[in-house]
């Protein structure tokens, strides 16, 4: 090729890439100026892209996707009929910007946060402000968000703002405004994170050409900041991250955040407080809190004094604030500056304050509560946006939509009668950016948000932020919750791009630890329930599989009998109705089919393997910010395969069998990455016992379905439970015979060289008994452990034999009289763990 | 006059409770007409964690944390309170409401920030175009604001029934309303309300009522409760205290423990407790008069 044709190649590209992109009148284009020309600092993206090719970038965009769909970004959307979890969208074109207009924003921003922590710290501590009257009282006292509770109490390091975000709209004449402050939780740095890291692999040749300036600076910052905050003096301080739940729209990235920074992740009953400090559940007792990074609202965070009918926080914790033992980020209260109706007062602050100009104008915006923006706001109602002014609990009706002549009337007369409840504000116009479609490159609205973080040295903005756009190119509102798309957003650097990492410096002297106990209670409880499910679902797959394959439709009437100790199993773990409930499936072989197939496939079924792989991924959504990323995906990979629409539930058993196949082998993964990846700490002790105990169960479960079945002696009803124990190539390899009922239930109870037998899960869950932290505490065996005893020694006892000589009635047998036992005996052993460990009562209210 | 109260508060849990926490604002406050001349506050058992503080509206609140196993708690307040004879002010000469309304309108002169604090909607205490419609009537144009208020007193009075068993601690203003009935603490919530709505300032206080038996018959020792009535706030007169239950002016009767902008602000007694199932509460109080020689020796110098 010449350069003549490599250039007019690159102008097709180009032309293809493009040929679509008209800008909008009236909007400022972030990709082409005025003359329609690239922008300089899109130029090496562009190009970069043209050289990708259409087809490739359409490929990197559906690796973009997987990427996401694997690594479980989501985004929680409330009052979703489809459930709630979404995945996050992410366009793949990152949103840039040039190092010079950059510093312009970063002088503002450090200006915006460094103003707003002033403003909080004088309205919680002398209110001089109010009292000389550059701040309307009723602005600070009409707000729900100023609590009373923190006022005169100074945060540990003078700053109430530790973390603050802005949304910035760029207006059609180039200048950025602020249409939003987040002072309490600035959302959204996790998704940043997982953006960056998700478009910098689609995209790597570009992130390397242009220069863009990293984000982990940032984190560290962010880290030291909070390590900083410590009343302790420690060299390891202990900071939380206090979650309000998997319910909340943003916790994947608060169990993302918690992980990267090194973090636990905890909801309000896992703290407590005791002589005003704030605690840790652990296994092993109680561990103290130095720092709450928390993504629970300032009302909810003590239901003693705060919002009191929250059961989200913890009690006393204010006053363990108070008392200087713990520090919260942001301070508690600091929600109060979000309300949009101090933009009207920043300029006059600022001057005030600062003596400065303010840098970076808020959108304009008017605080009904004063006579004059009363009247503006009523006259000019149709032009403006009309929002409440603070964060309304009861009344969040305001006004969407075009309203009729007697709706507007109505909604003045709301207004006029408690005028400083609302705001009305300029209608922003938004600037576009260039989105991913399926026709290239097009304009589509676009809002940034940007981060801030408090150092010694002042305020620190993070070079990014979460840029997002509509989906449609007209769109005024640009929202997550309603179909928007985010997008990473580069910084281009002046030099060369400074490399940072997470990790500890190096030559630093660092104290070898090698725990530990310290696992909150709450996720020894969900690794728990973990391995119960991931075993549950082992074996059901393994139960469903042999009956499938000995199941033939064909084969009606004389066959079914061999297969009642399976059916009998799968009734009594749920995933078939009992026999009396639909007589039919015992007779009709169409029905059972039917049956078998909605016990793997229908999601509505409670027991069905596809509702177990559900549960699966919400444990492992909740042990996410303790588990590596291999684990998840192989959890997330299992949902995908049961996922079937339901209307391919007409579907072969020859085919629902190879479904179970790659069920088993996906289960063989996740047990593998749990034995060799997971650290033999007290996370995969409580793993490793949920699934021994399941187990156990499971298998007692089938033993005693089969020996009460009259084939019990009956050579394929022993295959059967030999292969659902996965003991058969054992079996085989040692008698080489038509198996003996003797030779069977001795290699399935009692040979503890068998990793499938009975003893062996007993044995086992004795050995990690002993390890737990509480165990030693009394000179006799406890709870737990005496149920060990009594089943392992009910087991060494038994004599298989005898069994042989019997040819009716094998369940009144010594052999399923120990199996009758051990059944009882198992879920005493389950609630022994739960006393001891999983202990987070509840708390409730004394009137 | 000088009473002595002894306010006990008793929680019996059905479980136990491992952990407890509590704050108790029964400490009485002193005002223009009250001094405190003693206060005890017996907790059993003994908390771990016990610390006393002035809230933000200047009430004396103790918080105290129990940490170690138990089913039943009890909090025993000793107040030893004397109050002065006032005479009650001329409502007749104070300025007409819609003057005090306008006062508290934007712009707002910082002399009256303190009451402007009680002009707002509050946790349980908003505000409705239907209670300033309802309080208007009681407020004709260049009515003196005390008039006007004595007369909405009045009217609370006789349109809502005392029905203790109507409401609860936790009843929403909007259904008193509809039910036209509730205690005293509904009443106070109400005229509130109602001021707030016409954008006057109106506090809530908590407190005792000294009751008297019935003729011939000896006092009944803790029959009484804790009482509640609201205030209101009038340019160069103060804060004036209405009691719409009992239809009067709040005088020597009346024991003020605390004020704020409503229930939620005063509770006498509440706490969060870490297990403990069903719970029980049992609130007993006995106001008694006292001579001024038993005054003096009951009188101690043991604050808190």
């Amino acid at each position: 090729m010449t350069d003549a044709t490599v250039k007019s190649s690159a102008a097709a590209q180009r032309a293809a890439l493009l040929a679509r992109y008209r800008v909008e009148a009236g909007r400022y284009d972030e990709l082409l100026a005025g003359n329609g020309r690239v922008r300089p600092h899109y130029e090496t993206l562009i190009s970069e892209l043209e050289s990708l090719g259409s087809e490739e970038l359409k490929r990197r965009s559906d690796t973009g996707r997987r990427l996401v769909h694997e690594q479980g970004i989501t985004y929680n959307v409330y009052g979703d009929p489809l459930g709630m979890e979404r995945p996050w969208q992410l366009d793949p074109v990152p949103f840039m910007l040039g190092a010079g207009e950059w510093r312009k924003l970063e002088a503002g921003l450090v200006q915006r946060a460094t103003l707003i922590n002033r403003i909080l710290a004088d309205c919680y501590g002398p209110q001089e402000l109010i009292r000389t009257a550059w701040l309307p009282p009723a602005l600070v006292f009409a707000q729900p968000d100023f609590l009373r509770p923190l006022h005169a109490g100074r945060p540990a390091d003078g700053n109430f703002l530790h973390f603050y975000a802005a949304d910035l709209a760029r207006s059609p004449d180039g200048q950025w405004w602020v249409i939003s402050d987040r002072t309490q939780i600035p959302t959204g740095t996790g998704y940043t994170l997982a953006d960056r890291l998700v478009t910098t692999r689609i995209l790597p040749e570009a992130f390397r050409e242009c220069g863009v300036q990293r984000l982990a600076g940032f984190f560290r910052e962010a880290q030291a900041t909070l390590g900083r905050l410590a009343p302790r003096k420690t060299d390891h301080p202990r900071v939380v991250l206090l979650t309000p739940g998997p319910f909340n729209e943003t916790y994947f990235e608060q169990a993302y955040l918690a992980r990267y920074l090194g973090y636990s992740l905890c909801e309000g009953q896992d703290l407590t407080v005791r002589d005003d400090r704030v605690f840790l559940k652990t296994l092993s007792g109680l561990e103290p809190v130095d720092v709450i990074l928390r993504r629970v609202d300032d009302d909810f965070c003590d239901p003693l004094e705060l919002r009191n009918e929250s059961m989200l926080g913890v009690p006393g914790l204010v006053e363990a604030v108070r008392a200087g033992n713990v520090v919260a980020a942001n301070a508690l209260g600091s929600g109060l500056l979000q309300s949009p109706a101090f933009m009207a007062f920043l300029p006059g602050l600022c001057g005030q304050i600062l003596g400065e100009e303010l840098k970076l104008p808020s959108v304009a915006t008017w605080w009904c509560g004063q006579k004059r923006a009363e009247s503006y706001v009523t006259e000019h109602f149709d032009k403006l946006l009309v929002k409440p002014a603070f964060r309304s609990r009861l009344r969040g009706a305001e006004p969407s939509g075009p309203m009729s002549a007697a709706e507007k009337a109505a909604f003045l007369r709301r207004l006029r009668f408690q005028p400083h409840l609302w705001v009305g504000q300029e209608r922003v116009e938004f600037s576009s950016a260039p989105a991913w479609t399926c026709e290239g490159l097009a304009p589509r609205p676009v809002a940034l948000r940007v981060y801030v973080v408090a150092t010694p040295d002042g305020y620190r903005v993070m070079p990014g932020g979460l840029a997002r756009v509509a989906p449609e190119s007209g769109g005024r509102l640009i929202s997550m919750q309603r179909g928007g798309a985010a997008k990473d957003t580069w910084i281009l650097a002046d030099g060369p791009v400074e490399d940072v990492t997470l990790l500890s410096v190096a030559g630093q002297e660092v104290e070898l630890r090698r725990v530990g106990n310290n696992l909150p209670s709450r996720l020894a409880d969900n690794y728990f329930w973990l391995g119960r499910y991931a075993e549950r679902t082992d074996s059901t797959s393994r139960l469903l599989r042999s009956t499938l394959l000995r199941f033939s439709p064909e084969s009606t009437g004389h066959a079914l009998p061999l297969l009642e100790p399976l059916l009998d199993t799968l009734v009594a773990q749920g995933q078939l109705p009992a026999a009396a409930e639909q007589p039919e499936l015992r007779t009709n072989a169409e029905a059972l089919e039917a049956a078998l197939l909605a016990a793997i496939f229908d999601p509505a079924q409670s027991g069905s393997l596809r509702s177990l792989a559900g549960q699966l991924q919400r444990l492992g959504m909740l042990v996410r910010d303790r588990s590596s990323n291999d684990l998840w995906r192989v959890l997330r990979q299992l949902d995908d395969r049961l996922a079937m629409p339901t209307s391919s539930l007409v579907m072969l058993a020859g085919d629902a069998i190879g479904v179970l196949n790659q069920t088993l082998l996906q289960l063989a993964s996740f047990h593998g990455l749990a034995r060799e990846n997971m650290t033999r700490a007290q996370g995969w002790r409580f793993l490793d016992m949920g699934a021994r105990l399941e187990r156990a169960i499971y298998l007692c479960t089938l033993l005693d379905a089969a020996l009460r079945s009259p084939e019990a002696d009956n050579p394929s009803v022993l295959e059967a439970v030999l292969e659902v124990a996965d003991s058969a190539i054992t079996y085989r390899s040692r008698y080489n015979l038509v198996p003996n009922m003797a030779a069977v239930y001795d290699l399935v109870l009692l040979d503890d060289t068998n990793p499938r037998s009975l003893l062996f899960q007993l044995n086992q869950l004795a050995k990690h008994f002993e390890k737990l932290p509480r165990e030693r505490e009394s000179a006799l065996p406890s709870a737990g452990q005496r149920v060990l005893i009594e089943c392992v020694t009910r087991l060494r006892l038994l004599d298989p034999r005898p069994i042989n000589r019997l040819s009716s009635r094998w369940h009144d047998s010594d052999v399923g009289r120990a199996i009758t036992n051990t059944l009882n005996d198992l879920p005493r052993l389950s609630d022994a763990l739960a006393v001891n460990y999983f202990a987070h009562s509840a708390i409730s209210r004394a009137r | 006059m000088t009473y002595r109260i002894i306010h006990r508060t008793t929680y019996e849990y059905s479980g136990p409770v491992t952990v407890s926490h509590h704050s108790a604002r029964v400490n009485p406050r002193f005002t223009d007409v009250q001094s405190r001349r003693r206060f005890t506050l017996n907790i059993t058992p003994e908390p771990a964690v016990r610390k006393n503080r002035t809230d933000y509206f200047g009430n004396r609140v103790c918080f105290f944390a129990i940490q170690e196993i138990h089913t039943r708690l009890e909090v025993e307040a000793i107040s030893l309170v004397t109050l002065k004879a006032s005479t009650p002010p001329a409502l007749a000469l104070s300025p007409p409401w819609n003057e005090v309304a306008e006062l508290f309108r934007d712009p707002v002169s910082p002399e009256v920030v303190d009451p402007y604090q009680f002009c707002f909607d509050s946790p349980l205490v908003r505000t409705a175009p239907d209670l300033a419609y309802y309080a208007r009537a009681s407020f004709p144009a260049g009515t003196a604001l005390l008039l006007g208020v004595a007369n909405l007193n009045q009217r609370i009075f006789r349109d809502f029934k005392y029905d203790p068993v109507a409401t609860s601690v936790a009843t929403p203003l909007e259904e008193v309303w509809v039910k036209r009935r509730g205690v005293c603490q509904d009443f106070a919530h109400l005229a509130i309300a109602c001021l707030r709505s016409l954008s006057l300032p109106a506090r809530y206080v908590s407190g005792y009522l000294r009751t008297h038996a019935p003729p011939g018959k000896p006092r009944l020792v803790g029959a009484d409760a804790s009482h509640a009535w609201f205030s209101v706030y009038c340019p160069s007169v103060g804060w004036v205290d209405f009691d719409p239950t009992n239809d009067v002016l709040a005088g020597e009767e009346h024991i003020t423990v605390a004020y704020g902008r409503d229930f939620s602000d005063v509770s006498p007694v509440s706490g969060i407790i870490t297990g403990g199932g069903q719970h029980e509460v049992r609130v007993s109080v006995d106001v008694e008069p006292l001579s001024e020689g038993e005054a003096r020796k009951q009188e101690w110098a043991d604050e808190e």
